[in-house]
């Protein structure tokens, strides 16, 4: 049979392509019917929050932390409560990471505070000596792209059905209402912060992408 | 193999490739070592300001010798190998000519704007998959371009049975052009909602699912690209260079067959104790462990090559990258396995004993293996013989040092983490807060991005060598049957 495949390219890459393809069938076709359920109480991110999910991404926080708590008890000791699948459901993309440079961020929001990563991501020596982590002092040049975050939000209630404007849930509506929600969401955090620049700006109705970032990072609980 | 002085093989496309290997060969370590470098010294975050941050060079490094050194390389070695196996040449279809010239520039202007898009911070975030959807899109019209290529010249070919490095072409083309239609599934947001940036989307896959469908991309991207193509060019060169036939084809069969299949259930084990269903975390464990079998059935058939022929690995520096090639492979396809068995995955994950079993394989395995195939290569294409054997001795023995130093200072920095992440005092509390191991680790960080610089200064040398093997060195007249010619 091998012979006879050799000299018939067709079949022979027939073949192959169905002995590669059969493992992905059966190990990951099967639960794409389940695991979407979120677990109660997980709710789908605020546009700022998507916005800070977009500059986490932008700057790759995710090449050096991880969102996966796995079931020991050094993790939960650690970082809390171990994941659950249905934590996830409205993570497009995941964000696990696959590397522990720094710690894990799954539940950063119960234990860190707005002004904690303000000073941090300005120089995260100075609030823990020792760390490699650079500065991020471009989060508070640069403004928060909350079209894009919309955008996404919006693309996401209309093809994948994901509960914005339901009771209990977070308000999209339009543009206008949406980006009204959220100057008032920011002013929140605006508030709790120091830097002048980024409250002169907010003034202006400018919302710099620290701003965002600690709204994303204080929803992960 | 019989003589080829018959045709006229055609060598542009190939020697193009050849080109591209050595320039993202070079901006992708060179990247790579200052990142490495960035670990031990994190003042090097602010040479370019915010584009120089470790987060947004990180993909740029992987992106840069996955998809710019070693594809290119792999294109190469088609252009070279195809032609060769299948006893036609490029040149009697000017189809196949304007096929792989488009294939090439097509690719080359994708390769670019990714490194651009990475550098501006625009990406998905999943790893190795982190181009927007334009880019996917380029990325599926070279991928077409090449398949045509490829089964163009196998419709014309002389040769009716398939050799073995042709069954691994194949296999790369097919496979990764599954994998990454499937993981690159998504909404542009623009199209949806009429605003914001026109190239950013969305994932079609949420959360757990997401995981799974990229994990069985990532563990699979690397065996089609880090592992398929490779034993490619290893079946052919090998016994060519060394003019040894091939050491049992029944063992290539298996090796073959049972690397297909075995290889897809293997993505499991990069999501241990993780969210996705315990069956498939098993399978993930099981199928690495089997695994062994046909990564060692390759490699020990490549190192049965070379029986009763030892001598030739003190004359050939060639012969020496490719077995220290092969014997690299078999490290490497021990170490996963080990890492995929759970009780070592729980101390292994999310440490730097990853990225350190990631670059055994990569350096020593891939690196080794695509450098021996252009140096092969050259004297047959540029019709000159190697400009420097010493030059290449010298190169082995500084990559050597370097790989050693990366995967042994990696081993000790990964168990020295995952260690430290879980011990406890004498009341059962955690021992350690974070930043203590992260202090620790800095003399390994050192060591490891000093050996990544010692491995890039092995290839400015191969890239030196191969210059003058193309501009100066002395001419050939006839095409050399087995060992390539190299001046002292």
């Amino acid at each position: 049979m091998f012979h006879w495949l050799e000299k018939n390219p067709f079949f022979f890459a027939v073949g192959v392509f169905l002995v590669i393809a059969y493992a992905g069938v059966v190990t990951i076709l099967p639960d794409f019917m389940e695991s979407a359920r979120p677990v109660t109480g997980t709710k789908p991110y605020t546009v700022l929050e998507l916005a800070g999910r977009q500059i986490y991404i932008k700057d790759s926080c995710n090449a050096c932390h991880s969102q996966l708590v796995r079931p020991f008890k050094s993790e939960t000791d650690r970082y809390g409560m171990y994941s659950l699948s249905g934590e996830y459901a409205y993570d497009r993309p995941f964000l696990w990471g696959s590397k522990r440079t720094g710690p894990d961020l799954m539940r950063v929001g119960n234990y860190r505070t707005t002004d904690w990563h303000e000073y941090h991501m300005l120089a995260p020596q100075s609030v823990v000596p020792g760390s490699i982590m650079p500065a991020y002092k471009h989060m508070f040049k640069n403004n928060t792209d909350i079209e894009t975050a919309y955008a996404e939000a919006l693309t996401v209630k209309k093809v994948f059905n994901v509960p914005y404007d339901q009771p209990d849930m977070p308000k999209l509506g339009t543009y206008d209402e949406a980006k009204k929600a959220l100057m008032e969401e920011a002013a929140l955090i605006v508030a709790d912060m120091k830097d002048p620049e980024v409250k002169e700006a907010f003034k202006r109705g400018e919302i710099k992408e620290i701003v965002a970032i600690i709204a994303y990072l204080n929803s992960l609980k | 193999m019989q003589a080829n002085h018959a045709l006229n093989y055609d060598y542009s496309v190939a020697k193009c490739f050849t080109y591209a290997t050595i320039l993202f060969g070079i901006i992708g370590m060179l990247i790579g070592v200052v990142i490495a470098y960035q670990m031990a010294f994190p003042d090097l975050n602010y040479l370019a300001g915010e584009y120089g941050t470790f987060g947004r060079l990180r993909p740029l490094h992987t992106s840069g010798v996955i998809f710019g050194f070693l594809l290119s390389g792999i294109f190469a070695t088609w252009y070279y190998v195809g032609q060769r196996v299948l006893k036609v040449s490029m040149a009697e279809s000017p189809f196949l000519m304007i096929v792989g010239r488009l294939h090439f520039w097509i690719y080359m202007i994708t390769i670019l704007a990714a490194v651009v898009t990475l550098f501006m911070g625009i990406g998905t975030s999943k790893e190795y998959a982190e181009l927007e959807w334009p880019l996917d899109i380029a990325v599926v019209v070279l991928w077409v371009l090449w398949g045509i290529s490829i089964f163009g010249l196998i419709g014309i070919r002389r040769e009716k049975t398939l050799y073995i490095s042709m069954w691994y072409y194949i296999a790369t083309f097919l496979g990764v052009a599954m994998l990454y239609l499937f993981n690159n599934m998504e909404v542009p947001t623009y199209f949806v909602a009429g605003m914001g940036k026109w190239y950013h989307s969305v994932s079609m896959y949420a959360g757990t699912n997401d995981a799974m469908v990229q994990w069985w991309y990532g563990h699979n991207a690397v065996a089609f690209v880090f592992t398929v193509p490779i034993i490619a060019m290893i079946y052919y060169f090998l016994p060519k260079e060394s003019g040894q036939p091939v050491f049992s084809y029944k063992l290539s069969l298996l090796s073959f067959w049972g690397l297909m299949f075995v290889y897809l259930w293997a993505g499991g084990h990069h999501l241990l104790y993780s969210t996705v269903p315990d069956w498939v975390q098993t399978m993930g464990s099981i199928f690495s462990i089997i695994l062994i079998l046909p990564s060692w059935g390759s490699a020990i058939n490549m190192l049965l090559t070379m029986k009763g022929q030892w001598g030739q690995l003190k004359e050939n520096p060639l012969i020496k990258f490719m077995i220290f090639a092969s014997t690299f492979y078999m490290l490497s396809t021990l170490e996963g396995p080990i890492q995929a068995i759970k009780s070592v995955n729980a101390l292994a994950h999310f440490t730097d004993w990853i990225p350190g079993h990631v670059h055994d394989g990569t350096l020593g395995w891939v690196g080794f293996m695509t450098m021996a195939a252009l140096y092969h290569m050259a004297p047959r294409m540029y019709k000159r013989e190697l400009y420097s054997k010493k030059l290449m001795e010298s190169q082995f023995w500084i990559q050597t040092t370097g790989i050693v130093m990366y995967f042994s200072s990696m081993w000790i920095a990964g168990i020295t983490q995952g260690m430290m992440w879980r011990a406890t005092d004498q009341y059962g509390n955690l021992a350690y807060s974070f930043i203590d191991t992260v202090t620790v680790l800095i003399p390994y960080y050192a060591l490891r991005a000093t050996g990544g610089l010692l491995y890039l200064i092995g290839f400015f040398m191969f890239a030196y060598n191969l210059y003058k093997t193309m501009t100066v060195s002395k001419a050939i007249e006839r095409e050399p049957q087995n060992a390539s010619p190299m001046a002292a």
